[in-house]
């Protein structure tokens, strides 16, 4: 099939992007969306052109690498699939589809497509560690955890980090993300100690990276190629909440502690 | 903060005091967009089931308004609680949507919703339609001051003259249509946004935000309809029908 793109194209990040229109001959429709931009790319290249620029890795849909802006829909129109997993076969002869990078002032644009995701490397370093006994491997199943707890921690930690959520968040907010990596272990008997720290730097964090706040619109778990729940939004509210009114105003470290 | 610094964990600022930075951030700024939301909403809920009693005719109206009067110490407590929640209101609303607007410098060329509704779209502009409301609903109906026939004391009579004169019942029932958009988002929001969610009982929020935005709305709407439709009339012609049917 063919089709028309009307791609974003920005040298680099201080540099003015604009839309530009590419044709898309000979698309095969088990072709992914990317392997179809790749395709695109080889006749720039051998054009003498610039190709697009656009972050993949894994390209199986579990490392959160890529990602765009797809017909107004971040990793396009379908639920749960992030770009590298959507194909071809979901567009039509003759379709029009218009590829933006993702929009928020938190994710400055580095190249075309590719936006500086660091924002999220510093939310989830505001969280810092768990406290962990160093020395051998603990036994195995020595820390109960009850299922349930296990099986909803496991729901955040499917957050793959791809920014998806911001993307598709009317005020690019990165609450979704946020709630997930403070739920993830949050929700853990290994994650309590520091709980509270936990949520309040990361909130932080993520309010000082210049995100905008959730006004429950809830497009980012339409757009999460992890259908992460916003009842994890929440949750994150909730422990904030309770590590505000529960800090006692003391120092972390009690001085004249004799050992 | 430079693209690569990596923070250490937080040092939570012992100087600024937890009041301060709760405040200071988005999830407590939400949390007082959600607490004086309930205030309000509470507030719209016990108005339109007291206003109910203009059914009962003008003398249980007025007799109402005289018993609430009779009661300084509440009616002050409620007005000033009332006027601190809707500041509060508003700042969060700003300082929120501030920070919303300055999080994407460069929009979208094309964006497609999937889940959002069109009031959870719209809270700025009700709002705003419900913030001029209120300030003119006091003028109208409180103070008198843009009411032509204001008789102070006589509520029956100034809500009947009320909305048959101009465009007030207009303005009067586009502020409803904005109340119950508003209302709808704001009342489950509020519950999310303190952290109330579970899976078994998330649908309860949208049908309780539901249920009691349409027993407002429908409550407050049905005042200027039965004036307009001639249900309710005014205390001076009434008594004059009275009087002719004798």
């Amino acid at each position: 099939m063919n089709l028309t793109l009307h791609v974003w194209r920005q040298k680099n990040a201080a540099a003015r992007g604009r839309f530009v229109t590419y044709p898309a001959s000979d698309v095969s429709p088990d072709m992914s969306f990317l392997e179809m931009l790749d395709v695109v790319n080889e006749a720039l290249i051998a054009g003498g052109e610039d190709p697009i620029a656009f972050d993949h890795d894994c390209r199986e849909g579990i490392c959160g690498t890529c990602g765009m802006m797809i017909d107004g829909q971040a990793h396009g129109p379908r639920r749960a699939t992030t770009a590298c997993q959507l194909h071809m076969r979901t567009y039509r002869d003759g379709d029009e589809i218009t590829i933006e990078p993702w929009r928020a002032d938190a994710f400055p644009v580095v190249k075309d497509l590719v936006v500086d995701r660091s924002a999220f490397d510093r939310i989830v370093a505001a969280g810092g560690f768990i406290t962990a006994r160093t020395g051998s491997a603990p036994d195995g199943n020595a820390v109960p955890v009850p299922k349930a707890a296990a099986d909803l921690a496991m729901d955040a930690a499917a957050c793959i980090g791809c920014g998806a959520c911001v993307a598709a968040c009317p005020n690019a907010s990165a609450m979704l993300f946020t709630a997930a990596k403070v739920s993830h272990l949050g929700l853990l008997p290994q994650g309590q100690p520091e709980r509270h720290t936990r949520v309040r730097g990361m909130v932080a964090q993520m309010d000082a990276e210049g995100f905008g706040t959730c006004t429950n619109h809830f497009e980012c778990e339409a757009a999460c190629p992890k259908s992460i729940s916003v009842r994890f939004i929440a949750r994150m509210n909730r422990d904030y909440l309770v590590a505000t009114l529960a800090d006692r105003g003391e120092p972390a470290s009690a001085e004249g502690g004799t050992g | 903060m430079s693209a690569n610094a990596i923070p250490t964990p937080l040092r939570l600022n012992r100087t600024t005091g937890r009041t301060s930075s709760f405040l200071a951030s988005s999830i407590g700024r939400k949390v007082v967009m959600a607490l004086t939301g309930l205030v309000l909403f509470g507030y719209v809920v016990v108005h339109m089931l007291g206003n109910l009693q203009i059914y009962l005719g003008p003398a249980a109206l007025n007799a109402y308004a005289v018993k609430l009067r009779a009661m300084p110490a509440l009616l002050w407590g409620v007005r000033v609680l009332l006027f601190a929640s809707a500041v509060l209101h508003v700042w969060a609303a700003v300082s929120l949507t501030r920070a919303n607007v300055a999080a994407r410098g460069i929009g979208y060329r094309e964006r497609r919703n999937r889940e959002s509704t069109y009031a959870s779209r719209t809270m700025r502009w009700s709002g705003v339609i419900l913030l001029l409301f209120i300030v003119y609903h006091l003028l109208h109906l409180t103070l008198g001051t843009v009411h032509p026939g204001f008789v102070p004391g006589d509520v029956y009579h100034n809500v009947v003259r009320g909305f048959q004169m101009g465009i007030a019942p207009f303005f009067y029932v586009l502020a409803m249509l904005a109340l119950g958009l508003h209302m709808y988002h704001g009342v489950w929001s509020l519950m999310q946004t303190v952290g109330l969610s579970h899976p078994r009982y998330d649908r309860l929020r949208y049908a309780f935000a539901a249920f009691i935005t349409a027993l407002v709305v429908l409550g407050n709407l049905s005042f200027p309809i039965a004036v307009m439709t001639g249900l309710l009339k005014d205390r001076s012609s009434s008594r004059a029908a009275t009087a002719a049917r004798r």
